[in-house]
């Protein structure tokens, strides 16, 4: 057995947590909620068993030091880190608010992403480290920051469903708001879908990821295709935006208030601005002045991270603003947390850089 | 608003500086300005930025946009002038709105905890009530046993039918923000300290070289200055670093030398520092670096005073100047000297310096050894003629012919990474061990002082963001009266951040409470039975 198997049962764990705590949400079974939980921790102790197994597999083939083997050096890594962190910091927060309505939520969010980076064949292989990266730096900034983006990743759960359960009109700047990043969200996910059966065969992972995302739409050489991406991507909004209120709907079912959503989503941003700073800034810039003798050089990445960072100061200030509760900060952490993503994928795919990490040149 | 109107200029520059709103704006701008700065590529060629307008804007548009955006300085714009004012408004912004708010924060830490009234204990926002059996006076105890054991040092005042207990935690917890605030002006300070009185350059060094300059990064020259600027490094590396010596070989004076190294971004160390060997390891038989290593020594006034090996994340620091291993190349035209060393099957091993072509002797044998060919990095084609994949060192081998009594014997390839091509039949062993003197170390060399208050910095910012995130000021009243011939306990709390935590920790306090009472109940029951 190795660290694959145990992946595989956290995969189907997950996936079979969605569907129990759906089956919850709709019969309102105490027991089946528990049972929902249970098979939730039996994924997660199977994840965290197959990351310390990776840790070890690597360990014993790099002969490096124990810390320096840490499994984050590579996309594959790094993202079963962060569904890692997002299923933990989901099951803390269902403990604290003794609510189970948002496992439907996460579950099929982890198992979907963990059944994409097996699908997708991101290199699994375990690789040796560039001198650059033999750093002991490298752990506490990679570790810090995705646990940062996971729990940006959960405020922007609950300021996107806050904002599905308070808009009520159609013409109201946050419904068009939620409704079109939603839309945007729906059409990537799509698109990335089609690249990935078109050219997913054709080229190796990295070189997918690099050079091909996107190539059956948006940067399709045919005019014509590139029309009907736009095209498609506007009907897509323009579907959500009409059908809005049916997901609303759904949510009301659930029962969560719109103030335990707010409150949870400043404390998942009060958790993980610390934790992005301390991490993703101080210990990257750390990491950057040992290994390249500047602590701040503007690449692109490093500007992409300090924008993050701002938007979500932002978001802090602005509750502080009066009249600026609610939606208004609402929009605000769901932005931040679509810059972090640009500037955790994002910024490798469209924009090239010093530390353009997980691929090799 | 009568007093609105009444405000001068200056208090409304105040004001405007003192509020969020304007810190909000100031974080959209400086973010929004900066996604510009990382989709056109900062202090590259022309061509490049309209390469990439061209692909988001299209042809047309494209070299009008690149003015627009040269003229506004977009093409550097960390270094602009309104990039720079953004970050000082920033940072007055910062200053102004935590000298308006501290005298009201200083204010709150200070003041001491006093007992509340009846009608304002019922408004505070933690409240909890029990009865508890016993007067005010055998229930003290306990009650005040649970306050400590929540971690709370109380006061005490008698009231009317009982106590109250007072006491409040952390109120210097509030300052968590200033610290933070604080911290990004220690950055930008550390920050400023280090371009005006820091450098930031480069140095490649061959094998066996050494230099008391760095190059820093420049306007780009024109070809006369160019040349002159190769001149003036020539006169300075061949007089080791002497501006007297060099100013009599160039027929400069000294002040019009020092100007030039200026204008061309030769920057004096105020030492020398030499490469002694530069080397690569690769992880096993592949192409991929490990590791990358520099031999380097300083050298101050003659003496040698400190020998250190680099490698990338490991640099050399002397006299507040930082060595970093950044890159390697091979030098154009270089004549190296191969190394080997030989051990005869019976005898110590020697080691030899040979050029391309020169013969050696195996000690104690008749055998001799000529080296034919040389290749950086050898690999064989499919039909297994040797061929040279990359002029970097990647796989540097030699061919060697090898006679004995001047009669050919045999010749083949020996592999520096490679050590059992070293073994020859009758039990000798030539190794490869460096070719010496065709490569350089690229040295990124840095001078900052004012990183150490960038790191200062960096530490009160993970502080402050702990303090204002996972600390709180909280206060925490318990009264307790008496009530038809028991207690009635009333506990009132307030807290400025984590509610929940201190929630529960009040919870739990009620609990004990209430589990004492049951024990006690009992306890005087069983007293009146006997
Ligand atoms: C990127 C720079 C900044 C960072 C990282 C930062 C950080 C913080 C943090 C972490 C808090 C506490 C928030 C909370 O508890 O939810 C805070 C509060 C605050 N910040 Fe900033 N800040 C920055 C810039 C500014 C600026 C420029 C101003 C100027 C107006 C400002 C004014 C305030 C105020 C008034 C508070 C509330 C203080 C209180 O609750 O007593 N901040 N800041």
């Amino acid at each position: 057995m190795d660290s694959s198997f145990f992946f595989g049962i956290s995969t189907m764990a997950y996936i079979l947590a969605m569907i129990i705590y759906i089956t919850y949400l709709a019969s309102g079974k105490k027991e089946i909620g528990i049972a929902a939980t249970t098979v939730t921790i039996i994924g997660f102790i199977s994840h965290t068993l197959a990351i310390g197994m990776r840790w070890k597999e690597f360990y014993d083939l790099s002969g490096m030091g124990f810390l320096r083997s840490v499994p984050l050096t590579n996309l594959y890594e790094s993202m079963i880190f962060f569904v890692w962190c997002l299923i933990l910091g989901y099951l803390i927060i269902e403990f604290k608010y003794k609510n189970r309505s948002f496992g439907a939520f996460v579950t099929p969010i982890a198992g979907l992403a963990l059944a994409f980076i097996d699908l997708s064949g991101m290199s699994k292989e375990i690789q040796p480290l560039l001198p650059a990266l033999q750093s002991n730096w490298l752990l506490a900034h990679v570790m810090m920051s995705f646990i940062a983006y996971a729990a940006f990743s959960l405020s922007f759960s609950t300021g996107l469903i806050y904002l599905i359960l308070t808009t009520e009109r159609k013409t109201e700047s946050a419904y068009i708001f939620w409704t079109f990043t939603l839309g945007i969200f729906v059409t990537l996910f799509f698109l990335m879908g089609i690249d990935f059966f078109t050219f997913r065969v054709a080229v190796k992972p990295e070189v997918f990821i690099k050079s091909y995302m996107f190539r059956a739409s948006f940067f399709n050489p045919s005019m014509v295709v590139k029309i009907l991406s736009w095209i498609a991507m506007i009907a897509i909004i323009v579907i959500v935006w009409r059908y809005g209120s049916v997901l609303k709907m759904v949510m009301d079912k659930f029962g969560i208030s719109a103030e335990t959503l707010d409150e949870i989503t400043y404390k998942s941003i009060a958790v993980g601005f610390p934790v992005f700073t301390l991490g993703g800034l101080i210990f990257g810039a750390i990491w950057a002045d040992q290994a390249w003798g500047t602590y701040w050089s503007w690449d692109p990445k490093e500007t992409w991270s300090l924008i993050t960072w701002f938007v979500y100061a932002f978001y802090l200030h602005s509750r502080m603003v009066r009249g600026w509760r609610g939606k208004k900060v609402a929009i605000v952490a769901v932005t931040g947390f679509v810059v972090a993503m640009f500037t955790y994928i994002g910024v490798n795919l469209l924009l090239s850089g010093l530390h353009s990490y997980g691929d090799i040149k | 608003m009568e007093q609105e109107k009444n405000k001068t200029f200056i208090d409304k520059i105040w004001d405007l500086f003192a509020s969020v709103k304007f810190a909000i704006i100031i974080f959209a701008l400086i973010s929004l300005t900066s996604v510009v700065g990382t989709i056109l590529e900062q202090r590259a060629e022309p061509a490049k930025n309209i390469q990439i307008l061209t692909r988001i804007f299209g042809e047309s548009l494209a070299p009008t946009l690149y003015n627009i955006f040269d003229k506004t300085g977009f093409m550097d714009m960390y270094h602009s002038w309104w990039f720079l004012t953004l970050l000082i408004l920033f940072s007055a912004n910062i200053v102004i709105c935590s000298i308006d708010r501290l005298p009201r924060i200083w204010k709150m830490i200070r003041e001491p905890i006093s007992p509340l009234t009846e009608e304002h204990l019922e408004k505070v926002s933690i409240k909890r009530e029990l009865v508890v059996k016993g007067k005010p006076d055998t229930v003290k105890d306990f009650v005040t046993g649970a306050i400590k054991g929540a971690g709370f040092n109380y006061n005490e005042s008698k009231e009317e039918k009982g106590y109250q207990f007072y006491s409040q935690k952390g109120s210097f917890t509030r300052l968590g923000v200033y610290i933070t605030h604080v911290s990004i002006l220690l950055i930008l300070i550390g920050a400023l300290i280090g371009i005006f009185f820091g450098f930031k350059g480069f140095l490649p060094l061959p094998e066996g070289m050494s230099s008391s300059v760095a190059l820093l990064h420049t306007n780009s020259l024109t070809r006369t200055e160019e040349h002159e600027k190769e001149r003036i490094l020539d006169a300075i590396w061949t007089s080791s670093g002497s501006i007297s010596s060099s100013s009599a070989t160039l027929g400069m004076d000294e002040n019009t030398l020092k100007a030039k190294m200026h204008k061309y971004g030769i920057q004096p160390l105020g030492f020398t520092i030499r490469c002694d060997d530069f080397d690569v390891y690769f992880y096993g038989n592949s192409d991929m670096p490990k590791e990358y290593k520099s031999w380097l020594t300083v050298i101050d006034g003659t003496k040698e005073v400190l020998k250190k090996t680099i490698a990338v994340n490991d640099p050399l620091s002397y006299k507040g100047v930082t060595f970093y291993q950044s890159s390697y190349g091979m030098m154009p035209n270089a004549q190296g000297k191969f190394i080997l060393r030989i051990t005869p099957k019976f005898g110590a091993p020697e080691i030899k310096q040979l050029n391309l072509g020169e013969r050696f002797v195996i000690p104690g044998t008749t055998m001799e050894g000529t080296i034919r060919d040389f290749s950086p990095a050898l690999s064989f084609d499919k039909q297994g003629r040797p061929i040279t994949y990359t002029e970097m060192m990647n796989n540097p081998a030699l061919f060697i012919d090898f006679k004995e009594g001047g009669k050919g014997k045999y010749s083949g390839w020996i592999l520096k990474r490679h050590p059992t091509t070293a073994k020859l039949p009758e039990g000798h062993s030539v190794e490869f061990i460096d070719l010496w003197g065709v490569q350089y170390t690229g040295l990124q060399v840095r001078k900052d002082p004012g990183v150490w208050i960038v790191y200062l910095g960096c530490i009160v910012m993970s502080m402050g963001l702990f303090i204002a995130f996972f600390m709180s000021h909280r206060k925490l009243w318990v009264r307790i009266a008496e009530e038809k011939n028991n207690t009635k306990v009333i506990i009132g709390a307030t807290t400025n951040k984590n509610r929940a935590a201190f929630e529960g920790k009040i919870n739990k306090m009620i609990t004990l409470l209430s589990k004492r009472d049951a024990e006690t109940g009992s306890a005087g029951r069983r007293k009146v039975d006997g």
